[in-house]
């Protein structure tokens, strides 16, 4: 047994290094070089400014922007360290509500929240993924139907025909992959920045 | 449930089986120590490791040194995960600033990475350093996995050899395994999630001033080459906190799916590699036809249960199924079905919150939990662990015809019943014994984060995920106290090793007992008889242990939620 002991250590560490360092900074190194904007996190610029990733929702609360789903993300709270405060959309502590099927504070929330889009949009049904919370909580996407049904509110807003922004939407509408994979989804950010750029032409 | 839903299911479980029987071959290629397309390049690294490590690998080792082998390569792994916890605040490639992560946290995500676990007590993004993520994290995702692998190769070896003292050596295995197969898929994996979006950088967190004006940190790091071994290996510890519903960690519905194709392209291709080793390939199909058995129905349930949503969805009007804590790319079917991959292998990665699931769709993931998690299974962990269950199968198929049962040409006798019992009685003790001292200490039951049934379900899971080294969570539950940190450690320790000691000792006595012909009196293990008994045998098993502590928590909740109660 006790010549075990050698290949214990050595391999442990000749393996750690290989897996561990070799690995990982030879695939960052690669993985720069090939593809530079996923690598560095998709970020998006604007005016020399990032203004947020392609991949990570943000949050709005702007009537003329389109609102992404709920969020349940936390931060520490600035008073008390020990204790955590809602902090919509942190993208750096991703998490979801973890609130079960039978929870009352769920069934509360989602109370609220379906009472609240009913006055803002009484003629549509409401879009179960606009009341929802996502899993990360950095959705960056709603289905085609929640954008649908934010139309009204942000062409109002934005004072537009409904038809125009109906079709910025449709512009922006992204298909199941070969029609099979995933599901048919809107990226809230890409959305809000072609109403800005319809916008200011 | 729709039928793209039920299309996307179909071809997932058509591309595993496709890659089953050429993955197996070339794993048997790489086990049996023959040169494969990779050795031109990799053959003189290997030689070169095993002469600085003094391996000489001509010599195999007998089932016992095999297995303190493994055990001193797990000591080290501990060691140097708990360090870098400890000391990753003076150490480089800390550009967040993480400080020192606490004795008892370090302790449970050390145990929990080298049992191939990867509990989340931890939040990535807010508590590891890079260091700790490629070093620590990584590094043991592909050590973990190659050792789960070249257990369930030794305990094969032990079917498929005869009259002979040696499995294998396990320093020859491992380093076989990380180099020809899990590297080299991991290189091209990583490189195709990036290209979808994964971030692979060691720069520092982004700040981004959001369209509104608010600002917004955005977490990165190297995330990409730890998700590909993360998924391959079924490890399952997340980058990031949310795991693999973090748009970084899973950017797109083809990312997701090669994913949930990773997860169990291993462990369906060791099935094969067991018809190769013991000559005829039709035991292989026959294991893995009762693995595709359960893993169908399960599929099936859940997706319906999800597909159905909640009561209280349906009440307020909303269609669509239960999207709580699941994301709009994914939906309702690339969810469930993540879900049940991932805990019918032992990944524990989640694209969905099971906390947020339905009743009955989350008592699917508990289930191939607590039925040892052979379906598919962890990489190795998954066949030893199916291997167990035949053992019984075909024990009680020979008391039924009083003949001495045997398998694959080797008479099962006593011992080897013994020892996969011994295994097998480990996952009621950890869990039902841990969940039931949680609910009874008032500190414990503080942590659950739903009121009523739900709540003792986040114990019930816990506990199951931790003994089975699954990983996933009903993530409500704050794991992250002394109470939890050092009990899980001790069901995720037990729930591997007390398994794998068994499980070697049946393959030693296995290797040297002598191989007999099939007679006309031999039960055939390649039918449609052989797969319904050993699915018999595994739901029997199953269901009479944990039934009564499923009933006390999702089915007692469905039945609540259908009388319109909410807690």
């Amino acid at each position: 047994m006790l010549r075990e002991i050698r290949p214990a250590i050595v391999l442990l560490l000749v393996l750690t290094a290989i897996t561990g360092l070799a690995y990982p900074l030879a695939m960052t190194a690669i993985a720069g070089a090939l593809f530079p904007a996923q690598a560095q996190g998709s970020m998006i610029e604007k005016d020399g400014k990032v203004i947020g990733s392609a991949l990570i929702g943000q949050e709005f609360k702007d009537d003329k922007y389109f609102h992404g789903r709920p969020s349940a993300t936390l931060a520490p709270d600035p008073n008390d360290s020990t204790k955590t405060v809602a902090a919509p959309y942190n993208a750096a502590n991703s998490g979801g509500s973890n609130l079960g099927p039978t929870s009352k504070a769920l069934a509360d929330r989602l109370k609220e929240d379906v009472d609240k889009l009913k006055t803002e949009n009484p003629n549509a049904q409401v879009p179960v993924d606009l009341v929802t919370t996502s899993a990360s909580g950095l959705d960056p996407d709603i289905s085609p139907e929640a954008a649908e049904f934010q139309v009204p509110r942000v062409a109002k807003a934005r004072n537009m025909p409904q038809d125009a922004v109906k079709q910025i939407v449709a512009a922006n509408v992204q298909g199941r992959l070969l029609g099979l994979m995933g599901e048919p989804r809107v990226n809230v950010l890409a959305l809000n920045l072609a109403l800005d750029r319809a916008a200011a032409k | 449930m729709t039928v793209i839903g039920w299309l996307q299911i179909i071809l997932y479980c058509a591309i595993i089986v496709a890659l089953t029987k050429p993955l197996g071959w070339y794993m048997t290629r790489v086990f049996s120590g023959e040169r494969t397309f990779l050795s031109p390049v990799l053959r003189p690294i290997e030689a070169g490791i095993y002469r600085i490590s003094g391996v000489d690998e001509k010599r195999e080792q007998h089932w016992l040194t095999y297995t303190v082998a493994m055990l001193l390569f797990h000591v080290g792994g501990f060691l140097i995960i708990y360090g870098l916890m400890r000391l990753q605040a003076v150490l480089p490639f800390n550009p967040a600033g993480q400080s020192a992560v606490a004795e008892d946290l370090s302790f449970n995500t050390a145990i929990s990475f080298i049992t191939n676990t990867n509990w989340q007590n931890y939040a990535g993004e807010s508590t590891l350093s890079y260091l700790t993520q490629m070093v620590g994290l990584t590094h043991q995702n592909f050590l973990s996995a190659a050792t789960g692998i070249v257990l369930a190769v030794a305990l094969i070896r032990g079917f498929a050899r005869a009259s002979m003292r040696t499995v294998g050596n396990f320093w020859v295995d491992v380093t076989r395994c990380t180099l020809y197969i899990l590297l080299p898929i991991c290189v091209v994996f990583a490189l195709f999630l990036v290209w979808q979006g994964m971030p692979q950088t060691l720069g520092n967190y982004v700040e981004a001033t959001t369209l509104e004006g608010t600002k917004q940190t955005i977490a990165v790091g190297p995330v990409a080459s730890q998700v590909a071994i993360k998924m391959l290996g079924t490890n399952g510890g997340g980058f990031f906190n949310a795991n693999a519903a973090h748009p970084f960690e899973n950017p797109t519905a083809l990312s997701n799916f090669v994913q949930m194709l990773s997860t169990f392209v291993l462990g369906a291709a060791l099935t094969n590699v067991f018809g190769r080793m013991v000559g005829n390939q039709r035991q292989g199909w026959a294991i893995l036809a009762v693995m595709g058995v359960l893993f169908v129905a399960g599929v099936a349930v859940a997706y319906w249960a999800e597909a159905q949503g909640t009561s209280t969805l349906q009440a307020l009007g909303l269609t669509g199924g239960n999207m709580e804590g699941k994301e709009v790319r994914f939906g309702i079917v690339a969810s469930a079905l993540f879900a049940v991959i991932t805990t019918a292998a032992s990944c524990g990665a989640v694209n969905a919150m099971h906390d947020s699931f339905t009743a009955l769709g989350g008592m699917i993931p508990l289930i191939n939990m607590e039925l040892g998690e052979i379906i598919v299974g962890g990489v190795g962990a998954g066949m030893y662990g199916m291997l167990l269950f035949v053992i019984l199968a075909i024990f009680v198929a020979g008391l039924m015809v009083g003949r001495t049962p045997e398998y694959v040409g080797k008479k099962i006798e006593a011992r080897e019943v013994k020892m996969a019992m011994l295994a097998i009685l480990v996952l009621p003790l950890m869990i039902l014994g841990w969940t039931a001292v949680a609910v009874v200490l008032p500190s414990a039951v503080a942590s659950m984060a739903n009121a009523g049934p739900h709540g003792f379900a986040e114990v019930l899971y816990a506990y199951t995920s931790q003994t089975a080294n699954n990983g996933s969570a009903f993530a409500g539950l704050t794991g992250n106290t002394p109470f939890y940190n050092l009990t899980g450690g001790v069901a995720m320790f037990v729930g591997r090793f007390f398994m794998i000691v068994p499980a070697m000792a049946i393959a030693g006595s296995l290797a040297e007992k002598k191989s007999i012909p099939p007679s006309m009196g031999t039960f055939p293990t390649t039918g449609g008889l052989f797969v319904g008994l050993v699915v018999g045998v595994i739901l029997i098993m199953g269901g009479l242990t944990f039934f009564p502590a499923l009933a006390l928590g999702p089915i007692v909740e469905h039945l609540a939620m259908n009388a319109g109660n909410v807690f």
